[in-house]
């Protein structure tokens, strides 16, 4: 609560809606003990005077009622039908919503098939219609604008309630043999209630709107008894020779729903927890890039990472997804990237051309070169001409990078004509052929088809020949086989691996699976809290690994043909990487870790063979004694 | 696509049938009874009483019901005792002028909406973003009425640009310009609350769409920023937005009955008011079930194009 | 040797094209008739690939979802209501996701109390003790208890989701995709928590996963799974190692092992759930496929001693 409501008022227009909303409220509340004149009195003789007459602050209207008075008891009206009609449809809409979506067949069909056949009225008819039934008057305006937007609700809040019944903490409470209307009450309904303030608290402006309408129609409230809308309506005919009497409820109007607004969207801001982690915000084109001074080149590799840091800058905090990683990638070469979630693997992959969500990205420092070219840095225009042509990428999970409303041949022939402006036959072709290329059978059919229609296995092969449409010389795959199954998988690695035998590919390949590097890569690296713990040729390292990590990473991995056994686990969790311990990320966990392990700087060393360990393994060392 | 158009315009008719009986239902609640609003409430009985049966008001209600559906299929909509003219007749005449208003408004904010929020999106707390949601707040702040009203006074009474109500001139109107004259104003009155509302909603859509996969896929591919925006990003926003097309088009339609009133404008939406005031219940019936009529076939209009954007959206 | 859990040709099968009236115009089975003992103190491990009806399966196991056809007996008694309070004394369920189990509002003493209160109406100190108790054998700290799930990390809230499935004290856990969330560090504590649990509350585990190394590495039995059958059954160590059915072999065959080259592998997928095969549902990519197999659904049949593979051609050991 205390964080909802710092939060809320950490945005300034919320917090400005908020005292306005007070004031006007305050005033409304205050209103029967204020020293006005009687809302009601007429006095013929003073018609409209004007603001700042005498004894009538605000001037009168066309019965010579102060205006001032007729104001505040109006707002007093109008907020409170308002409420009472935001509050009456949510809740009825909520009620609604919840029963639909969580018994959902039958009784979800038939709610929903009449939420649609009352949407299918624009809602002013309905509520005209209601109104008629009704009779004019304050209550009957109320009851309709209230009526009239439950359906909104209901279709809001069932929509939320699908999403939640089918979670899986709904399946427990069930299996835990809760009842279904304990499961409403404690599992589903306080999930809900967010939704419910959220759809209230941006929609009691639109309900006041609504009731000042009806009124203003002269179908709300009834004279002598006004509220702003019909004050509006009542000074309609006399717009042109006395404005004031129009503009003075018209503005209270508009600031009352502006404050609403306001506020009601400061309140949504703060209970979206996705909003709070800056997770809505929006990725720039390239990573921002904010660093001092560049690292001197080290190798001539045909892609080399010198130093790079990547952070994500989130409010205060500052998590060191990348820290001071250096790599290099030789033409031809296979380089595999390996990690848990978490150890910055992926971010490494996507600093490379600057693909990495920003806010809350932000490159801090370290030089990417692509043949001595820096990339960091590096306008947008010429990060953008390199991307796809020089360097590729194949994502992890291919229904989701795929656009689901392009056909797939769209999306090569594009790739194809971003950097080379074929006609759109010759890419046509060219794109066939590269479908081929990755044994889809019936290319020619395929590239009508939609990503949907596709299996997964299929939509990794498109990404495929997305990333090879301009003859790359890099491709950095990012877990490309983690989403798929194993039969599959093997097929994508055997692919992947015959290409870049025939055409000279490089390969960056991030994954988390030891096998998978044994299998494909010629080098490797590995990450262990945003930093490169040990690097070498993959036979070496995953033979005799020369970092604990890496070790016990492969021990308590278990691999195929051994039969029952238990693993070995490491104990502990790997380091959130917005508080890094000083010295080795992996000492807490590690049973060698002595005090110098605990403190200063650990570098990275040895010659093809790099290590990050104070004491590294026994076996690892033995066999460079041999060398 | 051929039998997902036939499909929708056959799930069609179960809504238009319950729109119906809801209006017919609820017209049948209105208390007192229709005979004696026309003759006035000093007709002799024996005179209401033969007017109710003349008007079929003897017979029970679901024979009633038949007998209207069944005239009004045969497009007899009945007689409006007010006007004394067909109610097709006013309902059409009437139905056209607020067509050319809420049709002006609403592609206003369709267009203005659209484009203020993916520029607003694409420029996240900039001050383009800032400047339009400030706008948008503004906008969907303002009772319609009460903004038509201060047009009015601005542009009308102290700027005389523009002519304070009607849709024609009296003197010398009836063509197309005369009308756009007319027409400003209250079209962008009309306008201005649903542009607020698709404007942020497509901001909304947008800053989802710009976070998904594809996206970054698209970069990586090398597509320029401009097409990964207006092209890739928007294209799937306008899932999302189209639905939301469809809800304001029946806010536009509800908005026009009060800009119809401000501004004089011979709309459909003032004549159902008058009805209502005068328990004019045959025109109030058949206006009811026309505009909402057209809002269904709107709707219809509405998922074909939706369909015709989103492939996985199957028959 | 007493049997924990038998299920007789349980199938699930689900409508497509539901109309309002009449019956709907296809349908499509999840899981085709299957029929599996696990005896006493076993572990079974369930592999198969994406869409081959493994999660469907386990939830009707444990009474999540009605089964179309078929029985299920729980120590010689017949469940045939899908009421998960009655299943819930006997079988309970640990799910994949681990953070999407626990309920986002509720700390996890609440979360911990409603299995304890509902199924076996404690209340008070005896609760106490016994929330303590079960979160001691998990190896988690008490103070967690009135924390929220969103402050643990993924092999945390697993730990809770198991502890909350012991709660109800049940003679089985369905096990499902229980470590895939994980981080493979982590993977290796959950799951050797798990054969611990196992010993020290009498458990039977049926063990669900597409990793087939880790499967192996925790199962007594395997079952294989394809397109809604059970292709093949047999000791842990037999399976992978010996398979029997072609299918089983090109699994075995498609995990990724150091040290073995790529290739192999053949291209292919699953058919069509619509439009099934009238045969054995692999023919189509099976290299040893026979008229025979396009024709005639195989039964599951023993091959060899305990290992049975429903296959018209089955592999030499």
């Amino acid at each position: 609560m205390k964080l909802f409501l710092s939060l809320l008022f950490r945005n300034r227009l919320a917090a400005f809606g908020a005292v306005v909303l007070a004031i006007i409220v305050i005033l409304a509340v205050l209103t029967p003990l204020l020293p006005l004149h009687p809302p009601n009195a007429t006095n013929t003789a003073n018609r409209y005077l004007r603001p700042l007459a005498d004894g009538h602050l605000l001037g009168t209207d066309h019965l010579g009622r102060d205006l001032l008075s007729r104001l505040l008891w109006g707002t007093r009206l109008s907020l409170a039908v308002g409420f009472a009609a935001a509050l009456i449809a949510g809740l009825a809409g909520a009620a609604i919503g919840v029963m639909a979506g969580y018994f959902g067949g039958r009784t979800d069909n038939v709610t929903m098939r009449g939420i649609d056949m009352l949407m299918a009225f624009p809602y002013i008819l309905l509520a005209l219609a209601i109104v008629a039934v009704l009779g004019p008057g304050l209550l009957n305006a109320l009851i309709a604008v209230a009526v009239v937007n439950i359906p909104f609700f209901a279709r809001n809040i069932r929509g939320v309630t699908v999403g939640i019944a089918h979670r899986e903490f709904i399946d427990a409470a069930r299996l835990a043999g809760m009842g279904h209307a304990r499961i409403l009450l404690t599992e589903v309904v306080p999930n809900i209630v967010p939704v419910v303030v959220i759809a209230m608290s941006t929609t009691i402006g639109w309900m006041i709107l609504e009731t000042a309408g009806l009124s203003f129609l002269g179908l709300g409230s009834q004279p002598p008894q006004a509220d702003l809308g019909s004050m509006l309506g009542e000074a309609r005919s006399a717009l042109i020779t006395a404005p004031h009497t129009s503009i003075v409820p018209g503005v209270m109007i508009l600031l009352i729903v502006m404050s609403v607004n306001l506020l009601g969207d400061g309140i949504r801001d703060a209970l979206d927890p996705r909003l709070r982690s800056g997770a809505l915000a929006r990725p720039m084109a390239a990573t921002r890039v904010d660093r001092r001074d560049v690292p001197p080149a080290q190798g001539d590799g045909l892609l080399t990472i010198d130093a790079l840091d990547t952070q994500f800058q989130i409010g205060k905090r500052i998590y060191k997804a990348v820290n001071q990683v250096s790599l290099d990638l030789r033409p031809g070469e296979c380089l595999g990237l390996i990690g848990e979630s978490g150890s910055g693997k992926s971010v490494t992959a996507l600093s490379v051309m600057g693909l990495v969500a920003s806010p809350p990205g932000v490159i801090t420092g370290g030089a990417v070169r692509l043949e001595g070219q820096d990339l960091i840095g590096a306008p947008y225009e010429v990060l953008r001409s390199l991307r796809g042509r020089r360097v590729a990428y194949i994502f992890q999970d291919p229904l989701s990078t795929l656009h689901p409303l392009y056909r797939i041949g769209d999306q090569l022939t594009e790739a194809i004509r971003v950097h080379d402006p074929v006609s759109h036959a010759e890419a046509h072709k060219r794109a066939v052929k590269l479908l081929e290329d990755v044994r889809i059978p019936n290319a020619a059919a395929r590239m009508c088809a939609y990503p949907h229609e596709l299996s997964g296995g299929m939509r990794q092969r498109v990404g495929i020949a997305m990333a090879l449409a301009n003859d790359p010389d890099i491709i950095i795959a990012d877990e490309p086989t983690t989403a798929l199954d194993v039969t599959v998988q093997a097929q994508i690695l055997a692919l992947l691996d015959e290409l870049r035998q025939s055409r000279g590919l490089a390969i960056l390949f991030i994954t988390h699976d030891f096998g998978v590097v044994g299998q494909l890569c010629d080098r490797v690296a590995v990450m262990y809290g945003g930093r490169i713990v040990e690097t070498g040729p993959t036979a070496e390292v995953l033979a005799a690994p020369a970092h604990p990590y890496t070790r016990r990473l492969i021990a308590c991995v278990p691999e195929l043909g051994q039969g029952q056994r238990v693993l070995a686990a490491i104990p502990g969790l790997p380091p959130a990487v917005d508080q890094l311990p000083d010295g080795c990320a992996f000492a807490p966990r590690c049973e060698k870790a002595r005090a110098a392990c605990k403190s200063g700087e650990i570098a990275l060393t040895g010659a093809t063979r790099k290590v990050r360990c104070l004491y590294p393994e026994e076996a690892h060392v033995a066999r460079a004694e041999n060398h | 696509m051929g039998g997902y158009i036939l499909k929708r315009l056959l799930s069609a008719i179960p809504v238009l049938l319950g729109i119906t009986v809801i209006v017919f239902l609820i017209m049948a609640m209105i208390p007192g009874d229709p005979a004696t609003a026309i003759l006035g409430s000093f007709a002799t009985p024996e005179n209401v009483e033969r007017l109710n049966r003349f008007l079929g008001l003897d017979e029970p209600l679901w024979r009633q019901y038949f007998i209207w559906l069944g005239n009004m299929l045969q497009g007899d909509f009945g007689r409006s005792f007010a006007l004394n003219r067909p109610v097709l007749d006013e309902i059409l005449d009437r139905f056209s002028a607020t067509l050319i208003l809420a049709g002006t408004a609403f592609i206003l904010c369709a267009v203005l909406g659209i484009v203020a929020g993916v520029v607003s999106a694409s420029r996240q707390y900039g001050l383009a973003d800032k400047a339009i949601t400030f706008v948008v707040i503004l906008g969907i702040s303002v009772p319609s009425f009460f903004l038509g009203m201060m047009m009015i006074l601005l542009f009308a009474v102290q700027l005389r640009w523009l002519p304070v109500s009607g849709m024609f001139s009296i003197w010398g109107g009836g063509n197309l310009p005369d009308l756009i004259r007319h027409l400003t104003m209250p079209a962008i009155a009309l306008a201005v609350v649903a542009t607020g509302v698709v404007a942020r909603l497509s901001r909304g859509a947008m800053l989802e769409v710009l976070r998904q996969d594809f996206i970054r896929t698209a970069r990586a591919k090398g597509v320029p920023e401009r097409r990964v925006i207006w092209g890739h990003a928007l294209r799937a926003a306008m899932v999302g937005i189209i639905p939301v097309l469809g809800i304001q088009a029946g806010f536009v339609l509800s908005g026009a009955v009060y800009i119809e009133i401000v501004f004089q404008w011979p709309g459909v939406g003032r004549m159902l008011v008058d009805a209502i005031l005068r328990r004019d219940i045959l025109l109030v019936q058949g206006g009811v079930v026309f505009i909402a009529a057209c809002y269904v076939g709107f709707n219809i209009v509405v998922d074909v194009a939706q369909a015709m954007l989103d492939p996985r959206i199957k028959t | 040797m007493s049997l924990a859990l038998k299920t007789t040709d349980l199938a699930k099968s689900f409508d497509i094209g539901k109309r309002l009236f009449g019956p709907p115009r296809a349908q499509v089975y999840a899981v085709r008739p299957v029929s599996l003992d696990v005896a006493q103190g076993e572990t079974l491990g369930i592999v198969g690939e994406s869409g081959c009806g493994k999660s469907t399966l386990a939830r009707m196991l444990v009474g999540l979802s009605p089964p179309s056809a078929g029985e299920i007996e729980i120590e010689g008694r017949a469940l045939d209501r899908a009421d998960p309070a009655a299943f819930g004394r006997l079988i309970q369920y640990v799910f994949q996701d681990p953070v999407s189990s626990l309920n986002p509002r509720k700390t996890i003493r609440q979360i911990m109390e409603a299995p304890l209160r509902q199924l076996h109406g404690m209340r008070g100190a005896a609760l106490e003790a016994r929330i303590a108790e079960l979160f001691d054998a998990v190896n988690l700290r008490p103070e967690f208890l009135d924390r929220y799930p969103h402050e643990f990390s993924g092999g945390q809230a697993q730990r809770i989701g198991i502890a909350r499935a012991l709660a109800a004290s049940p003679r089985i856990l369905i096990l499902d995709e229980p470590v895939s969330a994980l981080d493979v560090s982590v993977q290796a504590q959950v799951l050797n928590l798990l054969a611990d649990l196992k010993v020290e509350f009498n458990l039977t585990y049926l063990f669900i996963s597409h990793d087939l190394a880790v499967v192996e590495a925790v199962s007594d039995r395997i079952a294989v799974l394809y397109f809604g059958s059970v292709v093949e059954t047999g000791p842990a160590e037999k399976v992978f190692a010996a398979p029997r059915h072609p299918y089983t072999k090109l699994l075995a065959d498609s995990a990724p092992v150091v040290g073995r080259p790529l290739g192999g592998a053949q291209s292919g997928e699953l058919p069509d759930p619509l439009n099934p095969p009238p045969g054995c549902a692999f023919a189509g990519r099976c290299p040893r496929a026979s008229a025979l197999c396009r024709a005639e659904v195989p039964r599951l049949r023993a091959i060899e001693g305990d290992q049975f593979a429903a296959c018209h051609h089955p592999r030499d050991a």
